[in-house]
């Protein structure tokens, strides 16, 4: 962990934030339309500070002026410099190096003057609150976690921040020993905010579970079928609309398919 | 030789079907395999983290010095994890190869190279180090006597290494100033062992956990701390989830009571109280449950003083009285002579013949013991009503009371249901506790009422901590007051034994055992210790009230000296330190908490000049003549009587007066015996730093390349060690078996491993003692086997001894509170432990990368509603602070710990969070152990 407590910021930190606020406004005269795709591109795999406004929107209205990062106690934040292939000027963080620490009064988003960073996405009944926060979504590669080898790790588990509720431990028995437990992390998407404790806390030797922005890493599931199971899952009907449907053997009208005998006799 | 790809499969195939199944590989096929496969071998040994005793197997490459361990792997063959390790067993082939492992011997110099002890670290050659440890031994014994050489030993030396270390000590230097920091850990458990048993180590093994229906973990944290154990306890509860309960009796809720069925959060130490309940439950409201065929056959009632202290320095001792202690400190150390009965423990000593308000005046620790009635024991429990029970044990002050109460209920419940198996495992959070021995007797009179002890499934189980605490402290008996085999070195014919065995001559050895670990760091404050070597442990971080063990180590008269493999805090207090091999650059044997011996051979070759503790203990053996460490000693410390000149007896053996220590206890006729020979399958192809030497060519202790010694010296050292035990209920099994096998557990009797001890039907020696006779037990330990009679408040000192071969013991023990608990000035308790993540004081683990980087330092938990109230907040510093001392610390609300209001646990792996020094040094007056679980505290923000 880095720093002890919230310390001004070091001469070199200010030089570096300083260096990505000036290349920030900078951008905003000539670009190179190409390196602006390339970026964008790739920004769609970035982290963004708690409370950012969907990619697209965070991107128009972050002005690059730093204050998040300069407010963030934990060096979690980044302003994203030239040659690092992110839009430059804007804040990210990497779990992997300074995962968020969640602060209580999150202090990177109450700073922001544009609104990129939005309160009230992060608050709840007009408190700031640290569970609405979603930077991301952890995914775990199965294949190489090794608590899915049967290893005692749960290094995951037991550094989540929301521990038995973003990752809970599924117990399976472990056939080939005949005598001990398997227990794999889960990750609850509903309550995982994306901090990425687990991607830091991960001991294999690149991090088996890793956190995503949630568009990336989530699948979905259509409206057209509802869990009969799941009261809840009701709610999806609302979003449910007949659509006509078409696939290789539909894209002829019946008229015409059945005008065109090809080579069946 | 060319091995065909068909072969190679071949081979291959059955090596890996056969590992599978458990099978012993036959060493050829295995070479065969293994020569065919790549440029690595692989080879068996045990993990070097904690007491559960995974079998792992270890792959190296290179030729030579640079031969290096490459991966590991959980050995599928090996029956207590078949191929299975937790995260620190994951890292077993990192933890060696630590940026700044410590390569050569350094000394505190001043600028003209001489030693000053103000002086900084320079590198000096082993001769030079070895010529100023004998220099400083020598001037020790001379103005100290054999009491003021001490050593800091360890439940981590291999067997062979913490045996070489006690002959040194016990029969040359004849000072019995060793004992390890297994101390720390489980002397409450042996002395518990002893007490009831009369014998030392369980009874059970960890088979118990697949064939039991209830498992109730007493203050352990198995899941973080034994994560192999606590999976097969979580997969005996996936098997039958509706018969299998687990019950987590805890201070706070952790990992453990994740799989629980209850948890049970209980206010620090009152333990005792539960226990007592449960009993009480039995004896008054289920008397049917108790077994009396049994109990009449196997068992007597016993009690023993209650006014022992808290293991605290005494009011005469030197540092006391020179005032080296704040007034702050004395007021908790005060009560080691006396203190007043509180409210919360009054009744419990009624039937004990104090109440509430009284002054007790402490006497300290004793083992004495006397037998009493059945009617008196019952008397004991009458205290432990429900109501009472649950007012004390309580330790969430924000649980309903009401809904507490059923859990006890339950929990008694469930051990007095005929029918149900139930193993009660424990570690720590019993053992480190100033009424340790007691609790730990307390266990075993529960499962003795029941007649749930020494059975499959069944029996209260003492887990241990450190690898070899079990096969080496124990076993071996690295301790003050032991030798090897359950000999003491108190009983003038247990020294007779060990004298014989080590042919010395009879009266060399010291019969006073008093300086466990605590006490070595007090003669040292003191001024009678001058002389103190760190093995295998890490004594200046692992040891409370530590600011003063330290201050007396740096600005006292007097040599420390620390073999390590990393430069911790005890390295950094030294006057010498020297580069220790670590585990897999040695040949070893650890015993793991089942009784389960493993062995493994030197895999590669140790880095720079470093050489294992046992060359180092030989080596220094080289120094010391007849002459030199036979002569009298007059009275010094506990010892108040004088030791005598042997030198005339060691004549008449045939010794001279500059006969080495080297050759009559390491280098003898019986050790030359052992002979090196590239033949032996077990030998073949491997390397022997010790024996042979190595290509590294380390300029040994004499100043010349050091050439080995010529013979198998580990087999020599662990053939003479084992030969105590075997005949006498701690068989092991030939140094050769061990290398083919997975462990045997002992006692090993005609090649076959003992799972349940003491049971007639499992046990050879209670089968032998229960010959013609339909008893289904023996307790066939010999310790304290004959007892005067009394009440609960004394002995009667007219009494005749009693007999008491093959039984057991069942102890009226009460609740009593420990010396320091919150109060106005320091409100909260304090309980400190470890992680899963991190070994011990971290020297090994948090050098390895990714083990650093998952748990980077010690957090300070807490629970939310306390963080708020002193106005701090998650991620946020505060000072914990006692009346010993303060640390900063990063406050956690909702990590892995969970406390309840009122109090904080802070894991003491991190040597930058140094909690020892708020610790305090209380210890079990009995079993010596520190009490770590518990002091008081006040918590602000930093």
């Amino acid at each position: 962990m880095s720093k002890s407590s919230r310390e001004p910021l070091s001469d070199r930190r200010k030089f570096i934030l300083n260096m990505a606020r000036g290349a920030g406004l900078a951008t905003l005269g000539g670009f190179v339309w190409s390196a602006y795709v390339d970026e964008v591109t790739a920004s769609t795999l970035l982290l963004r500070p708690p409370g950012a406004l969907v990619e697209e929107d965070f991107l128009k209205t972050c002005i690059k002026c730093g204050l998040c990062v300069e407010a963030c106690p934990f060096d979690t934040l980044v302003l994203a410099a030239p040659g690092d292939h992110k839009p430059v000027g804007t804040p990210f963080f990497t779990p992997r190096d300074v995962p968020c620490y969640m602060c209580e009064d999150i202090p990177c988003v109450p700073v922001c003057p544009t609104g990129a960073l939005d309160e009230e996405s992060v608050s709840k009944g007009g408190v700031l609150d640290i569970r609405e926060m979603d930077m991301g979504l952890a995914v775990i590669d199965q294949e190489s976690c090794i608590a899915f080898w049967g290893i005692q790790c749960d290094a995951c588990y037991r550094a989540c921040p929301i521990l038995g509720e973003a990752i809970t431990i599924e117990y399976a028995k472990n056939e080939r020993t005949g005598k001990h437990a398997f227990m794999k992390p889960v990750v609850h998407g509903d309550v995982c905010t994306g901090c990425g404790m687990c991607e830091l806390a991960c001991v294999t030797e690149k991090a088996s579970i890793f956190v995503l922005p949630r568009e990336v890493s989530t699948g979905k599931a259509g409206a057209h079928y509802i869990k009969g199971w799941d009261k809840a899952d009701d709610a999806r009907v609302k979003d449910a609309k007949a659509i006509n449907t078409k696939t290789r053997l539909s894209e002829q009208s019946a008229m015409d398919s059945l005008n065109d005998s090809g080579d069946l006799y | 030789m060319a091995m065909e790809r068909r072969d190679f499969l071949k081979s291959a195939a059955a090596a890996s079907a056969a590992s599978a199944i458990g099978m012993a590989v036959p060493t050829e096929v295995q070479a065969k395999a293994d020569a065919a496969g790549n440029d690595w071998r692989w080879d068996k040994a045990a993990c070097r983290f904690c007491g559960t005793g995974c079998g792992i197997m270890m792959a190296t490459k290179g030729e030579g010095a640079d031969r290096k361990i490459v991966a590991v792997k959980g050995d599928p063959a090996a029956p207590v994890n078949r191929g299975l390790n937790c995260i620190k067993g994951y890292f077993n082939a990192k933890i060696m190869y630590g940026a700044d492992r410590l390569t050569q011997p350094l000394l505190r110099v001043d600028k003209d190279g001489n030693f000053d002890k103000k002086g900084k670290f320079a590198p000096v050659s082993w001769k030079r180090a070895f010529d100023e440890m004998e220099f400083n031994i020598k001037k020790t014994l001379k103005e100290k006597g054999p009491e003021g050489v001490a050593v800091f030993a360890s439940g981590q030396y291999t067997v062979m290494e913490g045996y070489a270390a006690q002959k040194m000590m016990k029969a040359g230097f004849r000072s019995n100033a060793i004992d390890p920091n297994a101390r720390h850990c489980m002397a409450s458990a042996v002395v518990g062992f002893y007490q009831t048993f009369g014998i030392d180590e369980p009874s059970g093994c960890y088979d118990d956990i697949e064939l039991t229906d209830t498992v109730v973990s007493w203050g352990s944290n198995m899941a973080e701390m034994h994560p192999i154990l606590w999976s097969r306890v979580t997969d005996r509860k996936l098997s039958d989830p509706d018969r299998v309960k687990v019950i987590s009796i805890q201070t706070y809720t952790h990992r453990t009571s994740d799989l629980a069925d209850t948890e049970i959060i209980f206010s620090p130490n009152t333990d005792t109280a539960l226990w007592n309940y449960v009993a009480r439950e039995i004896v008054y409201n289920h008397p049917d449950a108790i077994d009396w065929d049994f109990v009449k056959k196997h068992i007597v009632f016993a009690a023993g003083p209650v006014n022992l202290g808290y293991g605290l320095r005494r009011s005469d001792d030197k540092s006391i009285k020179e005032g080296k202690y704040t007034a702050l400190e004395m007021e908790t150390v005060s009560k080691e002579m006396q203190k007043e009965v509180s409210a919360k423990e009054g009744p419990a000593l009624e039937p004990f013949g104090y109440k509430t308000g009284d002054m007790m005046k402490n006497n300290g620790g004793t083992l004495g013991h006397w037998e009493i009635s059945f009617e008196d024991y019952k008397k004991s429990l009458a205290p432990y009503t429900l109501d009472y029970t649950a007012s004390v044990v309580k330790g969430d002050p924000n649980e309903d009371i009401e809904s507490f109460k059923k859990k006890l209920q339950e929990l008694a419940a469930l051990y007095i249901e005929k029918d149900r198996k139930v193993v009660s495992f424990w570690t720590m959070g019993m053992n480190q506790h100033t009424r340790g021995t007691w609790d730990n007797t307390l266990a075993y009179n529960v499962h003795f009422l029941l007649n749930k002890q020494a059975r499959p499934g069944s029996g209260a189980f003492s887990l241990t901590g450190q690898p070899s605490a079990c096969g080496t402290a124990r076993e071996v008996g690295t301790f003050t007051h032991r030798l090897p085999a359950d000999l003491m070195v108190k009983v003038p014919a247990h020294r007779k034994i060990a004298e014989k065995q080590w042919m010395i001559p009879d009266g060399t050895l010291n019969g006073v055992g008093k300086q466990h670990i605590m006490q070595i760091h007090r003669d040292i404050e003191d001024g009678l210790v001058k002389f103190a070597w760190v093995n295998v442990c890490n004594a200046y971080q692992d040891s409370a009230s530590a600011s003063h063990w330290i201050k007396a180590a740096r600005e006292m008269d007097n040599f420390i000296v620390t073999s390590d493999g990393y430069p911790g805090i005890s390295a950094k207090v030294s006057d010498l330190i020297l580069p220790s091999a670590m585990m897999y650059e040695k040949w070893g044997a650890y015993g793991n908490a089942e009784r389960r011996t493993q062995h493994w051979r030197q895999q590669v070759l140790p880095v720079g000049d470093a050489m294992s503790d046992t060359w180092q203990w030989v080596e220094l053996s080289k120094r010391f003549t007849v002459d030199d460490v036979w002569g009298e000693y007059k009275p010094s410390g506990k010892r108040k009587t004088p030791l005598e000149d042997v030198r005339a007896k060691a004549k008449a053996m045939g010794y001279n007066g500059d006969t080495t220590m080297f050759e009559i206890l390491f280098a003898n006729k019986k050790a030359t015996a052992y002979k090196l020979d590239q033949n032996d399958p077990i030998q073949k192809g491997y390397d022997n730093s010790e024996c042979y030497g190595d290509e590294r060519k380390v300029v040994g202790s004499d100043g010349k390349v050091f050439e080995g010694y010529g013979f198998f010296i580990h087999k020599y050292l662990f053939e003479e060690y084992a030969s105590f035990g075997r005949g006498h209920g701690h068989d092991l099994a030939p140094f050769d078996v061990y290398h083919k096998v997975r462990g045997l557990k002992w006692p090993v009797v005609d090649g076959k491993e003992t799972q349940w001890r003491f049971n007639s039907k499992y046990d050879p020696y209670a089968a032998k003692e229960t010959k013609g006779t339909d008893d289904e037990f023996a307790f066939y330990g010999k310790i304290a086997k004959a007892l005067q009679h009394g009440n609960l408040e004394g002995k009667d000192k007219d009494s005749k001894k009693t007999p008491l071969k093959n039984k057991a013991k069942i102890f009226a023990r009460p609740y009593m509170d420990p010396p320091e608990m919150p109060d106005k000035e320091y409100p909260v308790w304090l309980a400190t432990g470890r992680v899963l993540e991190h070994w011990h004081s971290g020297t090994m683990t948090m050098r390895v990368p990714e083990l650093y980087r998952a748990v980077p330092e010690a957090l300070c938990y807490m629970n939310p509603a306390d963080a708020k109230e002193k106005g701090v907040k998650r991620g946020g510093m505060v000072w914990v602070e006692s009346r010993r001392g303060r640390v900063k610390a990063r406050v956690e609300t909702r990590g892995r710990n969970r406390p309840p209001q009122g109090l904080v646990f802070v894991p003491w792996f991190d040597e930058k969070v140094f909690i020892n020094k708020v610790c305090l040094d209380a210890t079990c007056p009995m079993s010596k152990q520190t009490d770590f679980k518990k002091c008081a505290v006040k918590i602000y923000k930093a």
